[in-house]
């Protein structure tokens, strides 16, 4: 404790004296960590970043039902629905493999060139598109592998008491896998809540966007700085709650 | 035979093309009590999965009360309400209590009035010496309550035979007494059944009759007191004399 203490405080010491004394700190102080500028442009940043709230809120609802859709689709035994299996299949790979951005290009212009009336080329709805698209694909992978990890028997001695597949899959598989994937599913929640900016791209002004309107405005790089510790605020205690739920999960199992 | 219950003709099963059972025959009659013997991995639990359709057989047939339900592409829902079964272990829903568990089943499937239902369960929770704990869930009761509540979650759906597939193997030594005796009273109420069981006492105790099973045939099937004392085939014998010291 004392020497994890020490030495934590000569890191931070160090850099507190060393970093000062780079020919270049005078000019990168001025740019990015200028109080005056952050002050100026902090509730507005503050602002912008609801309408990264907003677009992760009504996100979530939609990633999870598709998500669920393609893992049961994934998961269905019957023979006659295999197709279904194969385009699940297929759709995961092709969203996990495409970067996100390349996506939110893809969707955010390509739809909206179709030439749609308003308000149906909004941005908002191409990027939450987009975002949905990929992000279903990783909760269905996460999702799969919960539904898997449930026992053989479990699904063995539901069906013998005469349950139907839908039936067992709904009270007896999924009840048990979801809960078993919770953690993971907290981490994907995180990288979406920080993907949401990459909508900046094609449009929306939320917070990355908006602090690149005050860069130019005010050829000053604080408000990214801003943003960055906007974000924070919010990851950190996501990711550390997440953290919270994979330690008890463990501890529960073993 | 006429008026068999349950009745297997010529059933074979292979796994990946290694024989678990050949050719099986066997005749239950309502009410009877049979015992399967033998030893692990000879083809007791796979004839019992083969039964209630757990697992498809590969050829042969078999038939419930005169008809054929291994025929393939037929409903299997409403043939397994028919026959109960319960396996060694991991038969709980862990996410359930255990009057969950048991109403689970029946609430989707039979068409009961949910009072009379729940009281149906109750009564046989109280039966069973179970009824202070039916709304504990499964990692709060002991392996030997867990199978108890796994047979009452079977009961219910009104089965007309039960099967039983090594319910105590998995049990420590001094919970085994309390789910025998859950089978007993089964017994005396005229339950057909059929068990795999490395339970030789019980199975000579109770059984009606006893079929040794070995590498996926029946060796040998007799009353108990036959089986047991006078076993006619050498390979019995040598079993026999390896499980009864």
């Amino acid at each position: 404790m004392l020497i994890a203490g020490g030495s934590t405080a000569l890191v931070v010491l160090a850099i507190v004296m060393l970093v000062p004394l780079a020919p270049g700190w005078e000019g990168v102080k001025a740019s990015f960590f200028s109080g005056e500028v952050f002050a100026k442009t902090f509730p507005k940043l503050l602002k912008a970043f609801l309408w990264d709230m907003a677009i992760f809120a009504w996100s979530v609802p939609l990633i999870f039902s598709l998500g669920l859709a393609i893992a049961l689709a994934r998961a269905v035994r019957s023979p006659a629905l295999f197709p279904l299996r194969i385009f699940g299949a297929a759709y995961v790979d092709i969203f996990r493999g495409v970067p996100v951005v390349l996506v939110i290009y893809l969707v955010g212009f390509g739809i909206p060139g179709l030439g749609l009336p308003r308000p149906w080329n909004s941005p908002y709805i191409w990027g939450t598109v987009a975002l949905v698209l990929t992000y279903s694909a990783y909760i269905a992978e996460v999702l799969r592998g919960g539904i898997e990890s449930i026992h053989a028997s479990q699904r063995a001695a539901s069906i013998c008491l005469g349950m139907s597949e839908r039936d067992t899959m709904r009270y007896v598989i999924l009840p048990q896998a979801i809960r078993r994937v919770i953690p993971a599913n907290m981490n994907m929640l995180v990288a979406l809540q920080k993907d949401v900016a990459l909508l900046s791209f094609i449009g929306p002004v939320e917070i990355l966007r908006q602090a690149g309107i005050f860069k130019s405005l005010l050829a000053n790089f604080t408000p990214y700085v801003a943003a960055a510790l906007i974000f924070l605020c919010v990851t950190v205690p996501a990711t550390r709650y997440a953290d919270y739920l994979m330690n008890r999960d463990r501890n529960a199992r073993s | 035979m006429p008026g068999a219950k349950l009745s297997l003709r010529g059933v074979t099963k292979s796994f990946g093309g290694q024989a678990v059972l050949k050719n099986i025959d066997l005749e239950v009659t309502e009410g009877e009590m049979i015992c399967l013997i033998g030893a692990s991995g000879s083809g007791k639990s796979t004839l019992l999965r083969c039964i209630n359709q757990l697992e498809p057989v590969d050829e042969g047939t078999v038939w419930l009360d005169g008809v054929d339900i291994s025929e393939p592409g037929l409903d299997l829902g409403p043939i397994r309400r028919r026959i109960g079964i319960v396996f060694q272990s991991f038969n709980l829903f862990p996410h359930m209590t255990a009057m969950d568990n048991v109403l689970l089943a029946p609430r989707r499937v039979l068409n009961e009035d949910p009072q009379s239902l729940r009281l149906r369960a109750e009564e046989k929770f109280a039966r069973f010496g179970l009824l202070s704990h039916k709304d504990k869930y499964p990692d709060q009761l002991s392996g030997g309550q867990q199978q108890r509540v796994a047979v009452i979650r079977a009961l219910t759906m009104r089965p007309e035979i039960m099967l039983f597939d090594e319910i105590t193997s998995a049990l420590d030594p001094e919970l085994v007494g309390e789910v025998l005796d859950v089978l007993r009273q089964l017994r005396t109420e005229g339950m057909t059944m059929i068990l795999a069981t490395h339970e030789m006492g019980f199975a000579r105790e109770l059984a009606d009759r006893v079929c040794f099973i070995d590498g996926g045939m029946i060796v040998e099937q007799g009353p108990p007191n036959q089986l047991f004392s006078k076993p006619k085939v050498a390979r019995t014998q040598e079993f026999l004399k390896s499980v009864l010291r």
